[in-house]
Parts: structure tokens; sequence; C-alpha cells
């Protein structure tokens, strides 16, 4: 029954991919989606029965790649992400079917996208180094298609596509190096082997793995600073795609950092953990950071998914080190609350990239400062971005919040009893933790402020209008999971549970459980999601009751008039004098000025007659990623220089040509003798 | 039904001390310059006038800008009944989580900045960033401030927090928690946009920072936030007086301790505003370019707590 | 100034339950100085437009009444009661703290 849905979800994708690439326009989307969502539904199957279960799927045949075979196993903790992916596919292609009158029709795009849900929800499937690899570089390239489709004549999108390109095969070597290393001592090449005979590696060879695969898997999770593909790519691509990308692909690193962490090699030392966490502060607060200081509204996306990602790496790097440390209540707590802090990320940030997209359809632009008002004329897109939006800001009653506590509670209990490193890496997380929410709601106040509060500050912004059924139900089915999983987390926990025990070698009885409210395992701790939105629903209801019950004299004047607002009095307010996006977060930006350092160019000219009287003034500012300008783009540059220096081993003469080919030869024999 | 009877009390107490507090510190300002000033109940009168004025609201807002309002006082309301401010046994006690109730505070917060800028006015834009700027680094000192409470108690929920006080007097004679507490202290005098951080009763648009929020709201609106806002510093002090001075807090269940303690938490808070009041007066606004300072200050202040809190072990 | 010296330590009109506010919409009542000015009569129309009902106007000085020395002036729209309905009106060429602490105390009735 298992292996029947297995094999309908990679044939069903396929097929999906061939539809998408034959068929005409008129039917190529609908069935297109119509089969991925075939393809989905037997994933989920799969998934949701090794949960249930707890046993895993085995499946493998060397007839289809040679030499290699491909192998498939799901195990409860690929069968987490499974299910992750499923969903954010689900609502993704559900909304593709109304956005395809505007974009990602074409054949290469309708076979790409199909094939990158197919690809994403069998690489947790992987079991093998091949198949891992295979299905990785699919999911890679892929996307790459992905990002280009409608919009290869655009620079912006052109150079998107190549940092990705570029960046996403240096991770992908990196974990083929790690994973090769694996392999080849290990004898063998399936991970069942590798994970029988990791432990007889030398400490050396496994720190080296593991931090070669911590970077590659680092840099598809987006964690600075290995970034910088990230707002590019994920601003650059179509709406169903980049919610793909931000909502499922970027899980897939994360997997990989626990399958090698903890799976193959079977967890650590302190300080691989500490280099994990350390990753993830630092996304953290420099996601957070740049969110709340862009106004472009994708790329603010983007860097959210870099701050969010950073805190699962701070989970992950957590549980980690309180295993290596011998606390295996709190490493199980951390390791659930990574997954939850995941799977809570893929729906409301899936939300909020439908939505934005769905702003980018109405509007025409992702410029915050040319947005507004929105939340009139779009009504639904305004309500899942709102939803979105305060489960990103970690607000209760939604899923957000419930990850956030998790994390905090973890962190809190393993300081009674912990090492110095354990110490400074718990104070150090809760301190980020903090200012990264901060920031974060500084940012989400600010996209969903000036983006669909107010007036509208274009004319598009003023002509924007709801957008098809399909794409509002794609976004909303995804708003509604987070408020689902705010009020009930206890839908999922046990899911996550499961999977986090695979991960770990030793673990505990149910870390959280409980149904009305959350209870952690041996430790004191309660949370009750439920009880706190009841409170919450009941003090509202009250407090609208009292407003009624004041208004019921009937008076002269109307008890609510729509009045012009308040000016000082002036002649005219234009809307242009409200706060753009690029205002609100200046004082931030003063604040970090020293690590975003923007780019300010002022340009004065003076009347003719005085140097008093100022005729025309021209301020421009630019704030890029840091990162990319002070170290990838020297890098860059260093290595075109170096390229022109090789150059001149390259002078066309087939002498020295040969002379370097026996060059090489001479030296692998002496190498390998 | 003993339970909810009491959390309704206590509910009633905060709501009519809120703007009591007010008032009470508008008093001792005017004392303070010389003057009579309104009565301790002026404010009281001030809201029941205002739920009798007629609510405008900007020709192209949407329906987020009438939502602000209710959903500040909501969130208050609701943490107000469930937190351990006159017994230590309130009702659903056992998961008021500490960083539960500041972040159901942040909701309300959040929702008014965006009811804000929902005015379209340059002065809800101006209010709303600076709001949520202050917001922002604020948020590191109180979570680091929270968690070095916690640490000596083994756990952050407030009702265990209070009752480890009274319980164990040398938890709260230790360096930690005075530590916290200060820094707590710091927080609350940014959130409730007290002096030094912000002057609550200028007039002058720039140097505003809350009170810009609030310049487009009228009639019951207006009521409702600041009902909520001296609710929300009631409620603050409150859990800063039982988590600094918990005696007076009934701990047995019976009437008598009941109302003792809340007469020993109106006492407290009382205590508290009026310091507060009289710092106010002396105390010049600082620049809103400087409060960052400030708020690192607090923070370093929680942080050294929380490193005694580890080293004390 | 007057107005400031109403609410300063030695007048002071908060006692009776006024108080300045910094919004026409937290208002009751608009205090009102000086002649309209032609340039004035929108931003003190838009002024009295923003103050929710019930509101009151209140003309301060012999210069909101009649115009005094300014009247017949090339600026001068006309006295304040030309423009708006005017509920009270305190005498005085300045009007004296205390004559305006009397007015605002007839309507608190304190």
């Amino acid at each position: 029954m298992n292996h029947v849905s297995v094999l309908i979800t990679a044939l069903a994708g396929l097929t999906a991919a061939i539809a998408g690439g034959a068929l005409p326009v008129r039917s190529r989307v609908g069935a297109t989606v119509l089969l991925t969502w075939v393809s989905c539904s037997a994933a989920l199957v799969a998934a949701v029965s090794v949960l249930h279960s707890g046993h895993a799927i085995v499946m493998s045949t060397s007839k289809i790649l040679p030499l290699t075979g491909i192998s498939l196993v799901l195990t409860p903790l690929g069968a987490v992400f499974v299910l992750t992916i499923v969903i954010v596919a689900l609502a993704s292609t559900l909304y593709w079917l109304g956005y395809a009158s505007h974009g990602l029709s074409s054949r290469s795009a309708s076979s790409a996208l199909p094939l990158f849900v197919t690809a994403m929800i069998l690489v947790p499937f992987a079991a093998s180094v091949a198949t891992f690899l295979m299905l990785w570089e699919l999911m890679a390239l892929t996307s790459l298609v992905l990002v280009l489709s409608d919009q290869s004549r655009r620079e912006a999108a052109r150079s998107a596509a190549q940092w990705y390109a570029v960046m996403t095969h240096v991770g992908a070597a990196a974990i083929l190096l790690a994973l090769l290393l694996l392999s080849a001592h290990a004898g063998g090449q399936t991970f069942a082997q590798i994970e029988l005979h990791a432990r007889h590696l030398s400490g050396a060879l496994r720190g080296t793995i593991f931090v070669l695969a911590l970077l590659g898997f680092a840099s598809k999770a987006g964690a600075v600073p290995l970034h910088v593909w990230l707002p590019k790519a994920h601003a650059e691509a179509p709406g169903p795609a980049s919610a793909l990308m931000s909502g499922a692909m970027v899980n897939l690193g994360v997997y990989g950092i626990i399958l090698v962490g903890n799976v193959l090699l079977g967890g650590g030392p302190v300080w691989w953990w500490l280099l994990v966490s350390a990753l993830g502060v630092l996304s953290a607060l420099y996601g957070a950071l740049f969110a709340a200081t862009t106004s472009d509204l994708k790329r603010l996306l983007a860097y959210s998914t870099a701050d969010n990602m950073g805190l699962v790496l701070i989970a992950l790097g957590a549980s980690g080190m309180f295993a290596a440390s011998g606390a295996r209540t709190t490493a199980a707590i951390a390791m659930v609350a990574a997954l939850l802090l995941m799977f809570n990320h893929s729906l409301f940030k899936g939300a909020l990239f439908l939505a934005a997209g769905a702003v980018q359809i109405a509007t025409g632009t992702r410029d915050l400062d040319r947005l507004g008002g929105l939340l009139k004329r779009m009504p639904v897109t305004g309500v899942v971005f709102l939803i979105g939006a305060l489960s990103v800001a970690a607000l209760p009653p939604l899923n957000g919040f419930v990850g956030e506590w998790l994390l905090l509670q973890s962190l809190l209990h393993a300081l009674p009893s912990a090492n110095t490193a354990v110490v400074i890496t718990v104070a150090v997380a809760v301190a980020a933790l903090a200012l990264t929410g901060g920031l974060t709601v500084a940012a989400f106040v600010k996209a969903l402020g000036i983006g669909f509060l107010g007036r509208p500050r274009s004319e598009e912004a003023g002509h924007a209008h709801e957008v098809p059924a399909t794409m509002q139900l794609g976004a909303g089915l995804l708003a509604i999971s987070c408020v689902a999983l705010g009020l009930v987390p206890m839908l999922i926990l046990p899911a996550l549970e499961r999977g986090a025990r695979t991960a770990q070698r030793v673990g505990v009885p149910s870390p959280v459980h409980g149904w009305i409210s959350l209870h952690l395992f041996g430790l004191r701790g309660v949370l009750a999601p439920s009880l706190l939105a009841g409170g919450l629903a009941v003090a509202l209801v009250a407090t609208v009751l009292a407003r009624w019950v004041s208004h019921r004299r009937s008076r002269p004047w109307p008890a609510l008039a729509p009045a012009e607002p308040w000016g000082s009095g002036r002649a005219s307010q234009t809307v242009r004098m409200q706060y753009t996006a690029t205002s609100f977060a200046e004082p931030l930006e003063r604040v970090f000025d020293d690590v975003i350092r923007p780019a300010r160019d002022l340009d004065m000219s003076h009347t003719a007659e005085s140097h008093y009287y100022v005729e025309r003034i021209a301020y421009r500012k630019s704030s890029d990623d840091v990162i990319e300008r002070t170290v990838y783009r020297p890098v860059i540059a260093a290595v075109r220089w170096w390229g022109r220096r090789a150059r001149k081993l390259q002078n066309g003469s087939v002498h020295r040509y040969l002379a370097y080919g026996l060059l090489a030869l001479v030296i692998v024999l002496v190498v390998a003798a | 039904m003993t339970d909810s009877l009491e959390a309704l009390v206590q509910l009633a107490l905060v709501a009519v001390g809120g703007p009591l507090l007010l008032g009470v510190m508008r008093k001792v300002r005017s004392r303070l310059e010389g003057r009579v000033g309104a009565p301790i109940y002026q404010p009281l009168l001030d809201l029941r006038k205002l739920f009798t004025k007629q609510r405008m609201r900007p020709r192209e807002s949407s329906w987020l800008f009438g939502t602000g309002p209710l959903v500040l006082v909501a969130t208050v309301v609701c943490v107000s009944a469930i937190s351990p401010l006159a017994t230590t046994r309130p009702p659903l006690g056992q998961s008021t989580d500490f960083f539960a109730v500041i972040f159901a505070l942040l909701l309300g917060s959040v929702v008014l900045a965006l009811a804000a800028l929902d005015t379209g006015t340059a002065f809800g834009g101006m209010g709303s960033s600076r709001s949520m700027t202050i917001g922002a680094l604020a948020e590191p000192a109180l979570l680091v401030a929270i968690l070095a409470m916690a640490i000596p108690a083994r756990t952050s929920n407030l009702p265990a927090l209070v009752r480890a006080g009274l319980s164990h007097p040398s938890l709260i004679a230790s360096p930690t928690r005075i530590l916290a507490l200060a820094s707590f202290l710091v927080v609350i005098l940014a959130e409730s946009g007290r002096l030094p951080v912000d002057n609550p009763s200028t007039h002058l648009e720039l140097t505003m920072i809350h009170e810009a929020m609030v310049l487009e709201y009228s009639g019951s609106d207006l009521g409702l936030i600041i009902l909520g806002e001296s609710m929300r510093l009631v409620f603050l002090l409150g859990l800063l007086v039982n988590l600094l001075v918990p005696w007076g807090v009934a701990d047995r269940p019976g009437a008598l301790f009941f109302v003792i303690g809340l007469a020993a938490l109106a006492a407290k808070v009382l205590v508290t505003g009026v310091a507060i009041a009289i710092f106010e007066v002396f105390t010049a606004k600082m620049r809103l370019f400087r409060l960052p300072e400030l708020l690192a200050g607090g923070f370093v202040l929680a942080l050294l707590g929380a490193v005694t809190a580890v080293v004390a072990r | 100034m007057e107005i400031t010296s109403a609410f300063g330590p030695v007048y002071d009109a908060e006692r009776f339950g006024v108080r300045l506010v910094a919004s026409p919409r937290h208002a009751d009542a608009l205090l009102v100085t000086g002649p309209v000015t032609k340039n004035m009569v929108g931003p003190l129309l838009k002024t009295y437009e923003a103050l929710p009902e019930p509101r009151l106007v209140i003309s301060l000085g012999d210069c909101a009444h009649n115009c005094g020395v300014f009247r017949g002036g090339y600026g001068v729209e006309g006295a304040v009661n030309d423009v708006l309905h005017v509920d009270a009106h305190v005498a005085g060429c300045p009007p004296h703290p205390q004559a305006i602490v009397e007015a605002l105390r007839g309507f608190t009735r304190r």
C-alpha cells in the first residue's frame, strides 16, 4: 500500500511535468495542477501512515539509475518534512490555477513546477547518496527555471538567477564532497550502511564532513553569510514559485543538517552545534534587521525567511549541544521546537508570499512606497497577509507564538545544569531571539501598515482589485492553518515528536504533551494556547458590548462619522504626506547605521542669485546587502583577476596543452602510488 | 466559581485603578509644580464623558482603525484577569506563562500601531514607527529579564514566580531579581510612554511617540485607548511590585486574604506610581536617538541578572 | 499667553476639570483668539470640523468678538462669530486669565 503511494507520487509528478510541457495552453495548467495534486495526495498518504505507525517505508531498485540504483526510505523524520512540503505545494498549486492567466503558463514553467514539487517531496525519501544528489540537483535546476520564467528579459531576474545558480551549485559541491567522504569511508553509499560505519570514523574526519555538509545545507536554508542568493531569487521568482521556494525548499536545507549531523553521523561534539547556533544567531539578527529596513515587499519576506531559518538553526544547535552535554529532556524539547518553528514558517511564509504575489498582480509593483489602502480594495488578500504577519511576529493566538515559546522554554530549562559553552549560547540565543522578534514585529507592521493600510500611494495601488478566487483560496488555506495550529498545536505535535525521536539516538517519551494545554516532560512549563485565545475572545466580546451599550442613547448626531484626517488644519493633505516604508524604517536604520551602511547620495543645486537658495534637491539612498557588498563582491573581483591571469596559460598552442596533460597524468600517478 | 469571581473583582480593580492611578500621577505632578491640579478621579469623569462623544474615523480608513482600541483593551483585560495580582492562584493560573502575558500585551500594541498607520496621516506613521523601534529595542531587555527571574525558580509560570518569592525571601533579595526588576522597570517606562522616554502630556507632535498614534481617535475609541493604556500601566506595575515585594498577596483561599491582597496591590501600585510621578517631574525627556542607549543599559542590567542567576547555582 | 497663564500655577484652570489637549479630536471646546484673517478661515473651519460632537466654540478677547483695532484691515475676514457659531465669549484686551477660567468653569459647572 505504502509502496504504491510512493510510486504514484513519482509517476504522477512525472506525468504532470510531461503534461505541462506537451498540452496546449488552455488545458496545460489545469491538467498539470490536477496531476500534481494526485502526486501530493499520494505523498501525504505515505507520510501520514509513516507518522501514525512509526514504521519506515523502504523501497529500492537498481534498475532506473545504472550503477547506483535508487533507494527510497521514508522515516518519521522525513515524513515530517514531506508533510510540510505537501501542504505548501497543495496551496501553491491551487493558487497557480488563478495565477496562470497572469504568468507562469509557458511550457517550461508548467513542466518545471510539478517537477520541482515532486523533487522536493522525494528528497526526504532519498536513502542513498546518489538518489539524494540526483533529486537535490533536479530540485535546484527546476527552481532555476521557475525563477527565470516569464522574466528572462529583466536584468534583475537574470542577475538573481545567476547568483542562485552559482550559489546553489557551490553548496551542492560542498554537500557532494561531504557525502562522498562519508560513503568512501563507510564502504557503501546507502544511508543505512553509512549510519553503521560512521561512528568508526576519526573525529577530525567527522568534523570536516559535518562542516562541509553544514555549509552546503545552510546555504540552501538561507543562513547568513551564505544567504545572498535568497533575497534576489525569492524576490524575483513569480508568486507560486517564491512561495514554494521559501515555504518548502529552505526546509530541505534544515533536513540536510539534521540528516548529516544527527542521523548519519549520530550526533557530535559541542563545537559542531555551537557552530550551527552561531550561524543561526547571525542569520536571525541579520535577516530581521534587513527585513526591517528594506522597502521591497518580497525582499522583506525573503530576509524574514533567512531570519526564521536562523531561529530553526538556533533550536537545532541548542538541541545538539544539550544532547552532547547529556541534558536529554531539553534536547528533545529543542528538537521539537526546531521542527515546529520550521513547520509554522512554511505555513505563514507560504501564505505571505502568495499574498505578496497577489499584490504584485493587482498593482504591478513590489515597492511598499507605492502601495497602500489595499485592505479595503483586496479584503481577502489583506486578511491573509494580516494573519501571516501576526504569525511571523510570534503573537498569540497564532502559530508562530507556540514555536517561539517552546524554544524559549527549552533554552530556559537548560540553564540550571550546564557547562560554560551552553550557558553563553543560551544567553546569547535568548537576547538574539528577543531582538529578532522585535525587529520582525517592526518589519511586518511596516509591510502590513504601509502596504495595506492608509491611503494608496500611487495610481496603481488605487486601482487595485481583488484577485481570482483560486488565488484567494490557496493563500487562505495556509492562513487558516496558521490560525488552527495556533489554537490547537497538538494537531501536529505528536507527528513532530515522532520525527524528532528518529533524529535523536536517545530520546525522551513525549517531550511535549497534553491536549488543551501543552505540558513539558519533567519540567515546569505550561501553555494553553486555546484557553488564552478564548480569554482574548471573551475580553474582546465584552469590550465590544461595553462600547455598544455606551452608544445606545440616541443623539442628534451620528455615532460614527467619517471625516477628513486631522492634519493641523493645513489646506491640503496629500497622499504623499503619509509615512512611507523608508521613513518608517528610518529610526531603526539610524540605530543600526554601522551595520547597514547604506550608500547615500545627496545632490543640491542652488539658484543663480544666491548660494543660500536651493533650487533642487535629489536624494538617493540604496541599501544593498552588506555581506554581498563587503564579502562577495571582493571575492568575485579577486576570482575574475585570477581568471584573467590564468588566461595566459591558454595561448592556443597544442603542444603546450599536451604538456599540461602529461604533467597532470604524472602528478596523478605519483599521488596514487 | 470563587476563582472567576475573584478574577472579576481583580479585573474591576485594575480597570478602575488605571484611570485613578493616572489621576494620582497628574495630581502629584501638579502639586510639585505648585498648583492644586485636577482631583484624582478626574480621568474617570473624562472617560465617562468620552463614551458619550461622537466617534470619528478618517474617511479612507479600513475596519482595522476601529479594531485597534478594542484589541488593546481586550488584551489587557484578558491578562489582568489571569495574572497573580491580588492572589497567587488566579483562574487558568497553571498556564499563565510570563512570556504568554508579555506577548499578549505586545499583540495589543501591534494592532494599535497598525491602526495608527491606517489613519493615512504623517502623525500616525511617525508614532507607529517610533513606537515599533522602541519596542524592538526594549524586547531584548524584557525577555532576558524574564529569563533571569525564571532561572532560580526553574519556571516561567507567573504565579509560580510570585509564590517562589513568598516562600523563599532570599530569592527576592538576590542580585538576580533586583537587577532583572530594574531592567523591567526601564522597559515599563519605555513601553508605557512615560518620561524619560516619552512625555505623555506633550502638545508638540514632533516630540510625540505614543500620543502621535492616537491623535486621530475620538469618542469611545479614545476612551478605550486611555483606559487600556492606564490599565496596562497598572498591570505591569502590579507585576513588578508582586515580584519585588510579594507580601500581602493572597496565598491561601478565603475572602479575607483576597481582600487583603487587593488592598496590598492597590497600596503597592500607588506607592510605585507616586514614585514614578515624582521621578518624572525632575527628569527631562531624552532625545529620541539617545533612547537606544537607555534601552541598551536596561539590557545590560538584565544580562547581569541572568549571569548572576547562573553563577549563583 | 493668557491661556498659558490660565492653566499655570496661579490661576490653575485644571482644578475645575479643564485640560489642554494635543488634537481637536480629543477636545470638547475650541478656544479662538484674535480676528479671523482671510488665510485662516479654512484652517479654522477645518479645526472646528475636526472636533467631535458635542462641541463648543469660545472666543477670547475683544478682537475675536468684533475685530477690535483690526476692523476693516485688508487681511481680516471678520470676527469669529462671523465664521462660526460662538457659545461663549471672554471680553478683554487681553482677557484676564481669571476671566478665562471663569468662562471655562461655566461649562464644567465646577
